[in-house]
């Protein structure tokens, strides 16, 4: 069944939910006694469905943060870039910021369709080896909104990961929206029998990000996700004029060095601040490919051979979430 | 007197940036009582942050306990004689935005909302769509500010426009919403924020106190007009 089915009332909780046929907006319901029973609990065959598909995907890597604002999206569309950099690799990145889907706009596929076949949806291709999902590619309109409680996003999700042909992957990067709740559990949910190789955690200098980071990192050790690594984005600015460096966002608690040694984590890399990189994003182009020998590209860069590098040897190195 | 709302159930930093960091909450007989600044009890908080015990705990939760906290929070929180009641929350259409809206609604007349945006495109094209969401739910839309606008270097004043320029004022314009104005980006207030300083005692002179003043202004007399 449907995790809302569409004859569910306004405040379902979900099929799969713990109050699934017993919370007040259950009453009048058609599925109540089925959701009560618990049959709808038991474990989701999309979950085996999704492994299947996901044999064909040697490494999965999740895009996190506490924190909105920080650069997720941007960081998650340029490790993609970077990645589908060598043409011998086939690289697709997922978009699960279901209510604010900035991927395709930031890829330059902003406006394109998705279409269906008989092995599935098609992705949006960038390049021919990579290839982009987002539910952006759905709505008809700029203004259109998604205005979905947790279960509908959930189902959303569930369809991408499930019923997307991404084809033969050597990189699966998923990006998400901030927070710790139904898109991040969901995720981790639907990839549980298939296998992630991590996430990289995004901050920026200051402990109001870093305060919301620490959460994240207890969400991927509660739900045992690998965490490859933190990058702190906007770290610093230097003056096109004087070229003098002023923090904007200041690491007032040791930024996310501190917090890396404090919670024995990686510390990726620091990427700078730098206004080329927001009009790249908003012109759909590559930064990397516009300004490749900039501080921020140069940063970005060495961030990306680390995460591949921690992917190839994955399963030997790493930290190990318990 | 003033009260914030603070429904960012996953990432609660107002505690934090109004130096209330380490309180507790308390019930009375009307309700829980809410965390207060100062001990003229001008400017009231609440926020699921004073509920956990550590503060780096993540509050892993679906949509609907989510819903069922911030209704407790509308309903249950002895804010007493409020001028305004001010609601943060986290980016998106979803649970929160709905749970908070609905629950106001069975109670009080909510004036409406300020949509807060960077110059960017990549976060006007968001925007866009958080101003559908204010259209089908009934929502007035009081304006639009446009965040960290500019930055103005300390050693040789040469203004970048780091996050680009402009895209709050086209996007009030293209949407047909006020435009209150723009805040720029400023270390200073950054790092009041970070110790929970008040930025508006410690830097009355700057430039962005008076931008976000200006904006508070606006506000003001476009709640008392209404």
């Amino acid at each position: 069944m449907a995790d809302v089915p569409s004859d569910a009332p306004q405040h379902c909780p979900g099929t799969s939910s713990e109050q699934a046929g017993k919370t007040s907006s259950c009453q009048g319901c058609p599925n109540q006694n089925l959701c009560a029973s618990g049959a709808t609990k038991a474990p989701d065959p999309a979950i085996e469905e999704i492994a299947v598909k996901m044999l064909s995907v040697k490494h999965k890597i999740l895009v996190l943060s506490g924190k909105g604002g920080v650069g997720k999206s941007t960081f998650s569309a340029h490790l993609a870039h970077a990645l589908a950099g060598d043409s011998n690799k086939e690289v697709a990145l997922l978009d699960v910021d279901i209510c604010g889907p900035s991927i395709p706009r930031i890829m330059g596929v902003e406006g394109e369709q998705v279409h269906q076949s008989g092995s599935g949806w098609s992705p949006v291709y960038v390049e021919d080896n990579l290839a982009v999902m987002s539910i952006g590619f759905l709505l008809s309109s700029p203004d259109d909104a998604v205005i979905w409680r947790g279960p509908k996003k959930n189902g959303m999700i569930k369809q991408f990961l499930r019923d997307v042909d991404w084809g033969d992957l050597d990189y699966l990067v998923v990006d998400t929206p901030p927070g710790t709740s139904d898109e991040h559990l969901s995720i981790v949910q639907y990839l549980s029998s298939a296998h992630i190789d991590g996430a990289v955690i995004i901050t920026t200098p200051q402990e109001v990000s870093l305060q919301d980071v620490r959460k994240e990192i207890r969400f991927c050790r509660k739900v045992k996700l690998p965490i490859i690594g933190v990058v702190e984005n906007m770290s610093g600015f230097v003056c096109p004029k004087c070229k003098n460096t002023s923090e904007i966002f200041p690491s007032t608690t040791g930024g996310a060095e501190r917090m890396c040694e404090e919670m024995n984590l990686t510390l990726l890399g620091r990427i700078p601040l730098d206004p080329r990189i927001g009009k790249s994003c908003d012109e759909g182009k590559s930064f990397l490919a516009e300004f490749p020998e900039s501080p921020a590209a140069l940063a970005y860069r060495s961030v990306v051979q680390s995460i591949q590098a921690y992917c190839l040897s994955e399963g030997t190195q790493g930290e190990s979430a318990d | 007197m003033v009260g914030i709302l603070d429904v960012d159930l996953c990432g609660p930093s107002i505690p934090r940036m109004l130096g209330v960091g380490r309180q507790e909450v308390h019930q009375c007989d009307s309700g829980w009582v809410p965390v207060y600044t100062d001990a003229q009890k001008s400017l009231a908080l609440m926020s699921i942050g004073f509920l956990l015990e550590d503060p780096d705990e993540a509050v892993v939760w679906r949509g609907p306990k989510k819903t069922a906290l911030i209704g407790q929070f509308v309903s249950d929180v002895a804010w007493g004689e409020l001028d305004v009641l001010l609601v943060d929350t986290p980016p998106g259409t979803s649970d929160e935005h709905l749970a908070v809206l609905e629950n106001l609604k069975k109670q009080h007349k909510v004036d409406g909302a300020i949509l807060v945006t960077t110059p960017q495109a990549v976060s006007t094209g968001d925007v866009r769509r958080e101003i559908t969401f204010c259209k089908k739910t009934g929502l007035s839309i009081l304006g639009i500010v446009e965040n960290m606008s500019g930055f103005v270097c300390p050693h040789c004043s040469e203004c970048s426009n780091i996050f680009s320029k402009g895209g709050g004022e086209e996007l009030a314009k293209l949407t047909g919403s006020i435009y209150l104005g723009a805040v720029p980006l400023d270390p200073l207030l950054c790092t009041s924020i970070e110790e929970g300083k008040d930025f508006i005692q410690t830097f009355p002179d700057s430039a962005t106190f008076s931008a976000i003043n200006i904006i508070a202004q606006t506000l003001l007399t476009c709640l008392q007009n209404s």
